[in-house]
């Protein structure tokens, strides 16, 4: 057996033992082991590959594994990863490990709440290992599908009716996706439904590209949160348990992304080429409208909600600059944005355990009684208005630099345009904290509150290290993306 | 000289260490330990003012030195970000200016914060803006300059809201954040379009010799100027963000809510005359590629000076007076540098920018030390609560006069010998420029001989206190003011030996344009006029102010309209206010928010009604009841039967 499929094996034995447990101590013995042999499978990957690219090997994909597993349609499991799917386990593990510490005190029916979570993280970790386009989907509807019990039983608010319209539009997009998908792989001509067998084919006619791509880059855009399928993401966060909106937001709402790179740019070059600019004037709307959006909001979950509309906008617009730089910010941007929201969210989540509210006019001051909590806000903060040294920024100027080295008038008058969220994601940021966390304290009974506890320090001080880390030395992670991004950038300036 | 390297290295360990412990060291520790690291620092850098001025020099010019560089992101082949270390005549210079005001205000805070909430805090964030001031000094290309840049701009967001639980303190601290990044937003365009057109950020390839780069860019053009006109114009907005240039200035007044060192060392010192920095860094761009946006810069800075010092002569809260002259003294170095030429004695404006930048940094740092040992005796910014104050702090009224005198340009005090090198420089390049500084020079004298008579002369202090019989007492600090520790009085003893001798140092033989050797001579048609019209101004502020008059309200209230306008800085925060709340909050952001409930939501909503909708209409086709179906299907039959016998 392949060791990437480790990747899907621990949370599969983590059900398992979920099942075997009796009370919350297990419970939490058994999702803590798994969440960090998760962790400690990332970096050795991590290690494993960067070995391995530096002993000179510069096959596309590596560890791949191939099995027949639905002989009739073609259908294999295949996993092989690259720079990019590395990046994208290693958020996955950050972000699942400290999605355990945030729902230590999860409530009711913990071990549902447990198993719905596991079967989340198989979805996303078999979507990111996969090269098969029919077992990439198959994961995708994995990772969608637990998200509905997940907000109808366990959220806040409106959840019901959240519940049902994020499942709804994802599964909308999710059926758009699947008509692209098998548009591809019927006129690409293939044996297989491999991702690397179809591009390395080459020969998808550009006239039925025009139907596919545009399906294939909606269905996963409506994931990416694309202007205007971006509504189910702020009724879907705001009701969302703590966990499940870092899960989601943190490494959910990259599927999106990475789909729509992986599969609909790497396979379509030429529709993607010819259509481009329709999807950069609705990612740079997304991108200053998000921002725009976020700064009248007063729930501190719809502000954090629209803010991540314009910022993963930001990263379905980078690819579509196709060039090297523009989109290894775009997964650099995956890779921060996902750190800092699931950062957001598990604060936005402690403080609303402890306030019982999320109305930004309703709190004052908490940085005096929540010292720690209030530190940590003011460093998401920065790292989302993206302050240098922290992960924000080195994605965000990656971007900016790539997308304007667009020889297109066009393409560097959007890139500006985009530059001007900048200055709106701080008028936001420092709105939120200067009122909430900053000022007078609002509410007397604010007074008595407790700061973090134990776990939620955890989980707290894992994400900032991790945000420091990438921010500080993003050389390493930069040039390990920047290298796999050539295959599909080659492929499309063909 | 690796060892430089520290310089830099040091002040962040001691950030990260003492962020880190916080509230685990005796506050006196922490304050220790940050004023002996900057104690190390500033000896480093005056150890490096040493070695290179007397080392590099090569054929009678200094030359630049990387001790270090290294990748730290890179973008295509030709692009990347490096981190280093540029030492150069500039460079070493602000090393020298910031090590030794940073330096002393930690050291004056040590008594000064002495008791605050938050101490450890407060040197955590001090280090931390060294660190950022130092790393934007030194910078060796354009984008490590902007990532210092934007460091620095958030420890001073940091530091203005240093009083967090205070509602003003956390506005200026946002204002002051969004302003500037406003700015730096633009800074960072150019940047852009800079790095498009000439294929590097590096100082050392943009100022070279050969400036073969700017071929690419030099045939574009957009809206009738050239690209790298428009390139080098946005990294000035930047620049004139950071120095609160009109209109950007409005952000500079309000930072003065923060602690009085932090005013000294950020917002009169260091922080803002990052702007002109950057201006001096990129001259030769400036001057060969792009000079009309030089003169732009002269033009924005004289009217700059002008509106701020007429603002400055009606303020009545000290620290805004100070705040005021800070952005008019700013304003002179940036003229000198539009008016500047470059080569031999064509380069005084450059010269003399870097020179009054190095002494204002000392008086001015003065005068903010000083005005915060006022404000420590008196419990209030205002000059109301003032008064004849020089019996009970002589110190103080010493070491504040001969600031005074400095800005007010009186030799032999520094300021003298800077801004009389402006002024020749003004006068060289238009004589309407000249005489606009002169006057504004005029001004500086007068606005601030009224602030320090209101403070140290006028009425009484304990006169004052007793006939308003409020405050003090009522607030437990019934005392009378008296002088400050020894902690507080060295700072402003040593600044002011400074300010005294530093006029004397050749400044010309060590920076000027080129590297080569300037030497300073001065005008005396100019000078003379100069301290004339000072001494003049000085005269007049002597006789308003110096006893209780009623000659100022008289002043006032014969130029009321104007005198309000100033009182009110013109209006310009009203503008920028209508324009946040008005334009972007409720005319683009709330619509935003409307439109995405209720439209672009509301279409998906009726995606879902609808579907609903159709499902409850045609529910009924599946009733499941079988007389039902037959009906139907004999309906149908019959239907279809009589369709076919009619056709």
């Amino acid at each position: 057996m392949n060791f990437l499929s480790i990747f899907v094996l621990i949370p599969v034995l983590m059900m398992v033992g979920l099942f075997a447990s009796n009370n919350r101590k297990q419970l939490l013995t058994v999702m803590t082991i798994g969440a960090s042999l998760l962790m400690i499978m990332s970096a050795t990957l991590t290690y494993m590959y960067l070995t391995e690219r530096a002993a000179g090997n510069v096959a596309e994909m590596l560890f791949m594994a191939d099995t027949v597993w639905y002989a009739p349609f073609n259908i294999h499991y295949s996993v092989g990863v690259d720079g990019i799917s590395v990046a994208m386990l290693i958020l996955s593990s950050i972000i699942v490990f400290t999605g355990v510490f945030a729902s230590w005190k999860i409530d009711p029916l913990p071990k549902e709440f447990f198993l719905w979570f596991s079967l989340l993280s198989i979805g996303v970790y078999g979507f990111f290992i996969t090269t098969d386009l029919f077992t990439m989907f198959m994961y995708y509807e994995i990772a969608l599908i637990p998200m509905y019990l997940l907000i109808g039983i366990w959220g806040t608010g409106r959840k019901e009716y959240s519940a049902m319209k994020l499942t709804l539009m994802l599964m909308g997009g999710s059926a758009l996706l699947l008509v692209g998908i098998l548009g591809i792989y019927f006129s690409s001509g293939a044996t297989t439904m491999n991702l690397l067998e179809i591009a390395k084919l080459h020969n998808i006619p550009v006239e039925m590209q025009r139907y596919f791509f545009p399906l294939t880059f909606m269905g996963f855009g409506v994931l990416g949160a694309l202007f205007p399928f971006h509504t189910w993401s702020p009724d879907g966060h705001a009701s969302a348990p703590t966990a499940v909106s870092m899960l989601h937001a943190g490494v959910l709402m990259k599927l999106g992304g990475y789909g729509a790179f992986r599969v609909a740019m790497y396979l379509m070059p030429e529709a993607a080429h010819e259509m481009a600019w329709i999807f950069l004037i609705l990612t740079g709307i997304s991108v200053v409208y998000g921002a725009f959006g976020a700064i009248h909001q007063t729930d501190l979950k719809y502000i954090n909600a629209y803010s991540s509309v314009s910022h993963c906008g930001l990263v379905l617009f980078a690819i579509l600059m196709m060039n090297e730089t523009a989109t290894t910010g775009a997964i650099m941007q995956m890779l921060s944005h996902g750190l800092m929201t699931a950062l957001f969210f598990a604060l936005i989540g402690m403080i609303y355990g402890r306030t019982h509210t999320r109305d930004i006019r309703l709190m004052g001051g908490l940085m005096k009684v929540l010292p720690f909590l209030g530190v940590s806000y003011v460093i998401a903060g920065m790292a989302s208005l993206g302050l240098p040294s922290l992960s924000g920024f080195v994605a965000e100027m990656t971007i900016f630099v790539g997308s304007f080295q667009h020889t297109d008038t066009f393409h560097r008058v959007l890139t500006i345009t985009a530059v001007s969220s900048i200055v709106i994601t701080a008028v936001y940021i420092l709105k939120v904290v200067g009122k909430i966390i900053f000022g007078p304290i609002q509410d007397k009974h604010h007074e008595e509150l407790t700061d973090a506890v134990w776990y939620e320090r955890v989980a707290v001080s894992v994400l900032i290290v991790a945000i420091f880390a990438m921010g500080s030395a993003p050389f390493w992670i930069s040039s390990m993306i920047g290298e796999s991004v050539i295959p599909v950038i080659g492929q499309l300036i063909k | 000289m690796q060892y430089t390297i520290l310089i830099l290295v040091l002040p962040l360990l001691s950030f990260i260490f003492l962020g880190l412990m916080d509230s685990k060291f005796k506050p006196k520790t922490a304050g220790l330990i940050g004023t002996i690291v900057l104690g190390i620092i500033t000896a480093l850098s005056y150890y490096t003012a040493f070695e290179y001025f007397t080392m590099y020099k090569v054929e009678g010019v200094y030359q630049k030195v990387i001790p270090f560089e290294m990748e730290w992101l890179r973008f295509t082949d030709l692009l990347s970000i490096k981190l280093g270390i540029l030492i150069d005549a500039i460079s070493v210079m602000m090393l020298v200016v910031i090590s030794t005001v940073s330096f002393m205000v930690n050291l004056y805070s040590l008594s000064y914060m002495d008791g605050e909430k938050g101490f450890q805090r407060y040197y955590a964030f001090l280090s931390l803006f060294t660190f950022s001031m130092l790393g934007l000094v030194v910078a060796t290309n354009i984008f490590q300059m902007y990532i210092f840049w934007e460091l620095v701009g958030v420890s001073s967001f940091l530091l203005i809201g240093f009083y967090y639980s205070k509602p003003s303190a956390v506005a200026a601290a946002k204002k002051a954040f969004i302003v500037t990044r406003f700015a730096d937003m633009f800074f960072l365009i150019g940047i852009l379009v800079l790095s498009f057109y000439t294929k590097t950020f590096d100082f050392g390839v943009l100022t070279g010799e050969n400036p073969i780069v700017f071929a690419a860019g030099a045939g574009a053009t957009f809206m009738g100027f050239s690209v790298l006109s428009w390139a080098m114009a946005l990294i000035f907005i930047g620049g004139a963000g950071k120095s609160a240039m009109f209109p950007l200035q409005i952000w500079l007044p309000d930072a003065m809510e923060g602690p009085t060192p932090v005013s000294a060392l950020i917002h009169a010192a260091t922080m803002v005359v990052a702007g002109v920095f950057l201006v001096a860094r990129l001259f030769p761009v400036y001057y060969f590629q792009t000079p009309e946006v030089l003169h732009g810069i002269a033009y924005v800075g004289a009217f700059t000076a002008l509106f701020a010092a007429v603002i400055a002569c009606v303020q009545t809260d000290i620290k805004r007076v100070l705040a005021f002259s800070t952005i008019s003294q700013i304003a002179f170095m940036m003229v000198a540098l539009g008016v500047s030429g470059y080569e031999g004695h064509e380069g005084t404006g450059y010269m003399a920018s870097m020179f009054h930048l190095f002494t204002h940094a000392m008086f001015k740092a003065l005068l903010f030390l000083g005005a915060g040992s006022v404000i420590h005796a008196v419990h209030s910014n205002e000059m109301k609560d003032m008064g004849g104050l020089r019996k009970y702090m002589p110190i103080t009224n010493w070491t504040f006069l001969i600031a005074c005198l400095a800005i007010a340009g009186i030799p032999p005090f520094s300021g003298f010998f800077s801004k009389d090198e402006i002024l020749a420089a003004s006068f060289e390049f238009s004589p309407l420029i000249g005489w606009l500084m002169t006057f504004i020079a005029a001004l500086t004298a007068f606005y601030m001989f009224r602030l320090y008579y209101n403070i140290f002369w006028g009425k009484d202090y304990a006169v004052k206190a007793a006939a308003h019989g409020h405050g003090h007492d009522d607030h437990g600090h019934g005392h009378t003011p008296h002088e400050s520790p020894f902690a507080m009085a060295f700072p402003l003893v040593f600044l002011a030996a400074v300010t005294c001798v530093a006029g004397f140092i050749p400044f010309g033989e060590f920076v000027s344009a080129t590297g080569a050797d300037y030497h300073i001579h001065i005008d005396m048609k100019v000078a003379i006029t100069s301290v004339v019209v000072a001494l003049i101004s000085i005269s007049v502020a002597t006789i308003m102010y110096r006893k209780p008059s009623t000659t100022p309200d008289k002043l006032a209230a014969s130029f009321s309209g104007l005198f309000k306008a100033a009182s009110n800085r013109f209006y310009i925060d009203e503008v920028y206010l209508f324009i946040t709340r008005k334009i972007v909050f409720n005319s683009i952001s709330r619509p935003i928010a409307w439109f995405d409930r209720h439209v672009i939501d509301a279409t998906m909503d009726g995606f879902a009604n609808t579907t609903q909708w159709v499902s409850i209409r045609i529910k009924s086709f599946q009733s499941g009841q079988i007389q039902q179906y037959a009906y139907v299907f004999l309906f149908g039959t019959l239907l279809i039967a009589a369709l076919i016998l009619i056709f």
